[in-house]
């Protein structure tokens, strides 16, 4: 049973998906509904999952003293911190007069958001303009024609998607200044690219999810 | 060496700290400072070339520095780039003029701060353009902050135009769902009912009693689709829902990165349809649209700085090539 049960949900909602996207009328599209929200249902849990998981992670890590388990305290302490700050104010919103979000400009949660969470995660994010610029010094090399070719397309897009690019090109005709170069390679060598590999995944997608629709795949239950 | 370190982090936030708290106005280079600083940016990048030359690598520290200086002290010139408008901007943009005053237009927020750099000013352009020209905006997102920096897109509106604040409603200007969870199912029930979905607004009030949605049920009620989006749930999935199964017209701003992604779907199919009208790719195409909204403001910004880092990296490359090629040459 604790096999066949995942087994049967997962035949029965991919069958139904499958019959309501050609069939689009009760009753196959009412099927089709009921497993978008209980998809809808199961994803919030897993989002509470993850921070309960992750809490727990840390406590162990804390407890037993693993590496960075100082870095554990902090996240422990942020995740408190944040919850609480939005638990309450959500609370307050509720019982205001006009009610307000927990999250509304004004708000404490807000304010942390704003002036903690937004700048970290920028800086996080910022960090890999200086690490493309270091490896792009010391491992973007010619070696052969296809890096050759990658080199070059990225020389081309990445002037050409700033106007730094078209003030280098000025002289040149409008048709051959370095933004139509990007724009070309972006429309026309970057699309056919792209349209390749989304036929290969769609095409992926399509004989494993009928693996798993006929129950002979079956890593996703964990296991063997 | 961790102890030099720790001292130069504290000399930089110590010297931000004194300029942000006792510096009388924003620190604006003159044309002759902004063009004697790129001059020595530029000589420093010829030393760094001997250096590489003479097989003298320079460390990574050095690049971050340069990367750095590169970023920051566009921010203090007053250089104006000239701004050319792509095709899948202008498409955007056409596709919102042609929207009479009072069509709805839903608008996903689709990413979190560490992508806002990119989209917030783009989002702010088109939300500040929406509610200028009469549009009534339907605000939701597929990741937990969207909504939050959508609200960010509101205030900004308003703190630009202040007479916006006035005018403009909520509940029958606008109305923000906030974030449900479910990734593409979401979209795909929305197609069948936004209730559904969004059983009550931000602020608890149930779907029925907002104005703006009496008669919106789903999306054949809706008039335009904009998303702006960092990664998944984003415009592919849009697109693959709203826009191909819903029929959906949609525009996208996405970040650079993901913008590659999205080109495909920008051709004309057999029946002269696009799956995505236009797309706002990165800070060039934020810089644009703001542009053509005539809102110049951190987009264009930015964009100086961008064209320095694109320049950084480039020259990085070039040095770094002529020094392998060199290598080569020896050892033949």
């Amino acid at each position: 049973m604790k096999r066949e049960l995942p087994l049967t949900i997962a035949f029965i909602a991919g069958i139904a998906f499958i019959i309501a996207y050609f069939i689009p009328h009760p009753p196959f599209n009412r099927f089709e509904n009921w497993f978008s929200d209980w998809f809808a249902i199961i994803a919030a849990f897993a989002i509470w999952l993850g921070a309960l998981n992750l809490m727990k992670i840390s406590f162990i890590k804390i407890i037993r003293k693993k590496s960075d388990w100082l870095h554990a305290i902090l996240i422990i302490i942020s995740f408190v911190i944040i919850l609480f700050f939005g638990f309450y104010e959500g609370y307050r919103g509720l019982h205001a007069d006009p009610p307000f979000s927990f999250r509304d400009p004004g708000t404490s949660f807000d304010w942390i958001y704003v002036n903690v969470y937004t700048p970290l995660s920028a800086t996080m994010f910022a960090l890999l303009a200086f690490f493309v610029a270091s490896a792009s010094y010391r491992a973007f090399r010619a070696r052969n024609l296809e890096a050759t070719l990658l080199l070059l397309a990225a020389f081309f897009v990445m002037l050409g998607r700033v106007p730094v690019g078209d003030i280098i090109t000025g002289w040149l005709p409008m048709e051959y200044q370095m933004s139509q170069w990007a724009s070309w390679i972006m429309n026309v060598l970057n699309t056919a690219g792209q349209r390749a590999i989304m036929i290969g995944i769609a095409l992926g997608l399509v004989s494993t999810s009928l693996r798993i629709i006929l129950g002979l795949e079956r890593a996703y239950m964990g296991g063997d | 060496m961790k102890v030099k370190e720790l001292l130069a982090a504290v000399i930089i936030v110590l010297f931000f700290l004194l300029c942000y708290f006792f510096s009388p106005k924003p620190v604006q280079f003159s044309p002759t400072v902004s063009v004697v600083v790129i001059i020595l940016l530029s000589l420093a990048f010829v030393y760094v070339f001997i250096r590489t030359f003479q097989g003298k690598f320079i460390g990574r520290r050095t690049v971050f520095v340069f990367v750095g200086v590169s970023l920051l002290l566009p921010f203090f010139m007053q250089f104006s780039l000239p701004v050319l408008i792509s095709p899948e901007v202008r498409s955007v943009y056409d596709a919102l003029e042609e929207l009479p005053p009072g069509s709805k237009v839903l608008a996903s927020f689709d990413y979190d701060p560490a992508s806002a750099p990119e989209l917030q000013p783009m989002a702010d352009a088109f939300m500040k353009y929406a509610f200028e020209h009469g549009l009534k905006v339907i605000i939701m997102g597929l990741w937990p902050q969207g909504p939050q920096q959508a609200d960010q897109s509101v205030q900004a509106a308003f703190a630009e135009n202040p007479g916006l604040r006035d005018s403009i409603k909520y509940g029958r200007d606008y109305v923000n769902l906030g974030f449900q969870a479910g990734n593409e199912f979401v979209i795909l029930r929305m197609g069948e009912s936004f209730k559904a979905m969004f059983p009550t607004d931000l602020y608890n009030t149930p779907y029925d009693s907002i104005p703006l949605l009496k008669n919106v049920s789903n999306f054949s009620n809706v008039d335009f689709g904009m998303n702006f989006s960092a990664g998944k749930p984003g415009t592919v999935e849009w697109v693959q829902i709203a826009s191909d199964r819903y029929k959906l017209p949609m525009g996208a701003g996405n970040t650079a990165v993901q913008a590659p992604m999205a080109y495909p779907y920008m051709k004309k199919g057999e029946s002269g349809r696009k799956q995505l009208i236009g797309l706002l790719g990165g800070m060039a195409g934020g810089a644009e649209f703001e542009k053509l909204t005539k809102k110049q403001a951190k987009a264009t910004t930015y964009l100086l700085s961008q064209s320095f880092a694109h320049m950084v990296v480039i020259m990085f490359i070039i040095i770094g090539n002529v020094a392998f090629f060199r290598e080569k040459k020896e050892k033949e």
